[in-house]
């Protein structure tokens, strides 16, 4: 498991963790339930404070500026030529300078660290599911476990999770607030996710990439289980559901439909998440006005033709 | 005969729709009504419709803007509605396949259609007055951008009423623009719209940049142009190296969709990708185009209400010029979450938080203004003030999301809404807004009531935090941006109070329009004589208000960057010239109109497959260009007599004054 890498002093000052006060702190991202999510708050609260050294400033002098330089006010002194003071030059260039350079380095940590395609370092093995955003549910498939559920996602607590995503449908974005970032979905492609749950509960999933008249219907479940036996528990519920999804039931499930029930799926057809992808492989109308073209002896054309950016 | 248009494109059974139409129709023929009565329409032609004088062709842009302002609101209007009663599994009275044209339509017209035009019309009205100029440099390309804009104005407000507005986010990203999910026409009132607009919006750049150059009075250096023109080139320079940018991405979608090319379609090789790189290569520079001429705009008035020279000039010049090269080189931190590696993501952050930089040094740059001046609050600087300290948030919400892992949870949340917003609001808009204040009384010669301009100030400021406060917040929330109702209790009251905040800000534009009806009434006791009612720096304040239509009777000589100033405190800013040469000026033309006119019709044609229709207006677009080319009556001299005239009644004014 990742440690926690970003300090979290002041935290009380924050006016992010004021505002999760307000809220009842529920539900959003100021409330992980995992460890990415955890981080990823922690950065925001971080970034903001390192912020809040400029922008606190700045916001007191404009208001106190004003007021002390109001005509009104003869006392104070006029200088209508002063426009130029180089020491105030350097330091209004560096001090911003300063911060984002701290913020930088922050950044480019952290970016690193938080890499989605990162997997998460656990002495567990992860839980391998690939997420398909379809119109407009989202079908998960479990490949080692042969089964497949919609709109119903569930995992152990603890157990790192290894997504990946792609979408036969319009481009959406796989998003758990409350475990961590999210990611495009997108048809012909594939796209990774690592993320876990730290402790147990059911958690709102969504698209968070707009994607047709049902988009706000396409909500999901995240099931974080307290134990690996109430996994295996989960499991065979699913399995004992009876039906089986194939090509055909598959090419049903896809047509387009809004709020579609949670629905389980005892076995799968091998490879479907593979197959998803690859019917936007059949690159047959480039193919041929390639070879017509002569496009297939240009030196970026394998680049071109290639079922290229499965691994973005 | 008819491409897709059948009877059925009329949205009859859209009860809002038609009830919209039916006032529109009804404002329209009262309009009509009202210019035959008072026998206006020579005037409005010979005046106004074919004019090439750059301020009255700013004056039209600023209305197109005001107007498309009501019909972007009414849409925000809706959406706050919509989610405040679509709240705990409630659907609402918008159903999303009108619902989610309005959110694409209200982006649109905000940024395209009001945010634009604004900046072009104060842009139109005032450039050239401060670089001492008689006009721009091509007047007719200028009122032919203008017309162009019309165009795509006309076609924007049709799909109201004849088919269908795009149900894809104002971003139109594929595959979901592509015609597998959006076979109507919607997509294509879209793509036509942006790109007549935007033809104009390119060539208008390079008008006002050949402008700057060769048009400056020839004693005016280029680091002694004032501010508002120096920022205004800057988002000139963003417009022509990126509006390509978007023509192209365009042009690829329109091939997608007319000719089943497969650009960014998901199958056949194509890469929806590319779109959303591209797309933001000019979305992101947009941003920057929209708000430089605004941070110009509040350089001139705190330099003017403090009486004091604007502090660091050439930090500013130099920092508004770095937020342009950089703002081009930022566009990935709008989608860190399409799975890009974590070099490329930290590279593109961190890029885009150096944009904080000079941006800072801005806000600092106006502190020190202020410091040791005699500021009067008026409401231009109630608008600067509320933007110093509105957009400085807004400024660190957008440096937060740079942060790729701090982005990927708040991206497409209502957060970023809020973030945008905040900073298109508090810095584009408010700039506008105090643009419009301070320099009415240059176009029309009396100024504004002030106290309804301060009401405007406050509602729209109070208004700004109710409603978007509550968005910052639902986004920690954990609520995604364009859902069409919701169903979580813990987001119900931000709901209900950004809706709140909407009615505030309604109410904010309530008392700008009463404003200028107040004003207009009360023009006797507003009026201003002098030409310069604040005592201001520059160049556009030397002339009469309304300047003549020649802006300056003898071409003015510039020694300091407060050109202006520096004359007055020389006594020799109201000097009456030994004499008076005859001044070039263009002829006025209808070809711009005219060539719009066509661009509306083939743009209908072509997104309705109208092809015989299409062709027609091509031919009329190119003939009437090859008229206007081949027409040498062009241009014509102002002869020294009427110079004297008109010169002689502004000196007699003052002298009264």
């Amino acid at each position: 498991m990742r440690t926690r890498k970003y300090p979290n002093i002041l935290r009380w000052l924050s006016p992010a963790l004021a505002v999760a006060a307000l809220s009842g702190c529920s539900g959003g991202i100021l409330d992980p339930k995992g460890q990415v999510a955890a981080d990823e708050k922690s950065l925001i609260i971080t970034a903001t404070l390192l912020m809040l050294i400029v922008v606190v400033p700045v916001i007191v002098m404009t208001l106190v500026f004003a007021w002390k330089y109001r005509a009104t006010n003869t006392e104070a002194v006029y200088e209508p030529k002063w426009s130029h003071s180089t020491k105030i030059e350097l330091v209004v260039w560096l001090v911003p300078i300063i911060i984002v350079a701290i913020l930088g380095v922050i950044t480019w940590k952290s970016t690193h660290a938080l890499d989605p395609y990162r997997p998460i370092e656990s002495d567990k093995k992860p839980i391998n599911v690939e997420v398909v955003s379809l119109n407009w549910k989202w079908l998960f498939i479990y490949p080692d476990l042969g089964i497949a559920t919609v709109n119903e996602l569930s995992f152990p607590k603890d157990v790192p999770v290894a997504f990946k995503i792609t979408s036969d449908a319009a481009m959406n974005s796989f998003f758990i607030p409350q475990l961590g970032g999210q990611i495009y979905s997108m048809a012909g492609m594939q796209t990774k996710l690592h993320l876990i749950a730290n402790e147990a509960g059911t958690y709102n999933g969504f698209s968070a990439n707009y994607s047709g008249g049902g988009f706000s219907g396409m909500k999901f479940e995240a099931i974080a289980q307290p134990s690996e036996e109430a996994f295996q528990a989960w499991v065979e519920k699913v399995r004992t559901s009876g039906s089986t999804l194939d090509a055909t039931a598959y090419d049903d499930l896809a047509k387009p439909s809004e709020k579609h029930a949670v629905t389980y799926y005892a076995s799968v057809a091998p490879n479907l998440f593979g197959a998803i992808i690859g019917k936007y492989m059949n690159s047959h109308d480039v193919g041929t006005v390639g070879e017509i073209l002569g496009f297939n002896t240009w030196p970026g054309a394998q680049i071109c033709l290639a079922p290229a950016n499965t691994e973005l | 005969m008819f491409g897709k248009l059948t009877l059925e494109a009329v949205p009859y059974h859209e009860p809002i729709v038609m009830v919209t139409l039916a006032m529109v129709a009804l404002g329209g023929l009262a309009l009509i009504a009202a210019i035959t009565y008072f026998r206006k329409w020579n005037y409005l032609w010979t005046e106004w419709l074919t004019s090439v004088d750059h301020k009255r062709i700013g004056v039209m842009y600023i209305i197109v803007a005001l107007v498309m302002l009501l019909r972007g609101f009414a849409d925000a209007m809706m959406m706050r509605s919509q989610l405040a009663l679509a709240t705990n599994g409630a659907l609402g009275y918008l159903p999303p396949d009108h619902y989610d044209q309005i959110f694409t339509a209200h982006g649109v017209i905000m940024i395209i259609f009001m945010a634009m035009p604004f900046m072009f019309g104060l842009m139109n009205i005032i450039l050239p007055l401060q670089i001492g100029a008689r006009d721009v440099a091509f007047p007719f390309l200028n009122s032919l951008s203008f017309w162009l804009l019309v165009a795509a104005v006309v076609l924007m407000n049709l799909s109201l009423g004849v088919g269908e507005f795009a149900r894809t986010g104002w971003v139109a990203y594929p595959p979901l623009s592509g015609l597998e999910f959006s076979p109507g026409v919607g997509v294509d009132y879209y793509i036509w719209a942006l790109q007549i607009s935007g033809i104009g919006t390119t060539l208008t750049a390079v008008n006002f940049l050949v402008t700057v150059l060769k048009m400056r009075a020839p004693t005016m250096k280029l680091m002694e142009m004032p501010i508002f023109t120096w920022t205004c080139t800057w988002a000139n320079v963003l417009v022509v190296a990126s509006f390509p940018i978007l023509t192209a991405a365009l042009g690829m979608l329109t091939l997608d969709r007319y000719l089943d090319f497969h650009f960014f379609t998901s199958d056949g090789g194509g890469n929806a990708m590319m779109y959303i790189n591209l797309f933001w290569a000019w979305g992101h520079p947009e941003v920057y185009i929209l708000v430089l001429p605004a941070f110009g705009i509040f350089s001139e008035v705190i330099s003017t209400f403090t009486g004091k020279r604007l502090f660091g000039y050439k930090s500013m010049i130099y920092a508004s010029g770095v937020i342009a090269i950089l703002g081009f080189v930022v566009w990935l931190h709008h989608f860190f979450t399409m799975g890009s590696g974590a070099n490329v993501n930290a590279f593109f952050g961190i890029a885009t938080m150096v944009i904080a930089i000079p941006t800072g040094v801005k806000l600092f740059n106006w502190l020190f203004t202020i410091y040791r001046g005699r500021l009067r609050f008026t409401s231009p600087v109630l608008w600067t003030l509320g933007f110093m300290v509105t957009f400085t948030i807004g400024g660190m919400t957008g440096v937060l999301m740079a942060v790729p892992g701090a982005d990927f949870v708040l991206h497409n949340s209502l957060f970023l809404i809020a973030h945008f917003h905040n900073t298109i609001i508090g810095g584009a808009v408010f700039g506008y807004l105090a643009g419009f204040t301070f320099w009415f009384p240059k176009v029309f010669g009396f100024k504004l009531n002030e106290k309804w301009g301060k009401a405007s100030f406050w509602f729209w400021q109070i208004g700004f935090y109710f409603a978007f406060v509550p968005l910052y917040i639902l986004g920690f929330l954990g609520m995604t941006r364009r859902l069409n109702h919701t169903d979580n209790p813990d987001w119900t009251p931000w709901l209900y109070v950004a809706c709140i905040g909407a009615v505030l800000i309604l109410f904010g534009i309530l008392c700008q329009f009463i404003q200028v009806f107040v004003s207009v009434r009360d023009r006797k006791k507003l009026v201003d004589e002098s030409g310069d009612p604040w005592n201001a720096h520059t160049l556009e304040w030397a002339t009469s208000s309304p300047p003549p239509f020649y802006n300056f009777a003898t071409t003015p000589v510039v020694h300091d960057i407060d050109a202006f100033t520096d004359m007055k405190e020389k006594g020799i800013a109201y000097d009456r010239p030994a004499r008076y040469a005859p001044i070039h000026m263009p002829r006025n033309t209808s070809a711009g109109l005219i060539i719009g006119a066509f661009a509306t019709v083939g743009g209908f044609a072509a997104i309705w497959h109208i092809w015989w229709l299409a062709i027609v207006s091509l031919v009329g677009i190119v003939a009437a260009f090859l008229v206007r080319a081949y027409d040498n009556d062009v241009d014509y001299y102002v002869q020294p007599a009427e110079i004297e005239r008109l010169e002689n009644a502004h000196l007699a004014k003052l002298a009264k004054a």
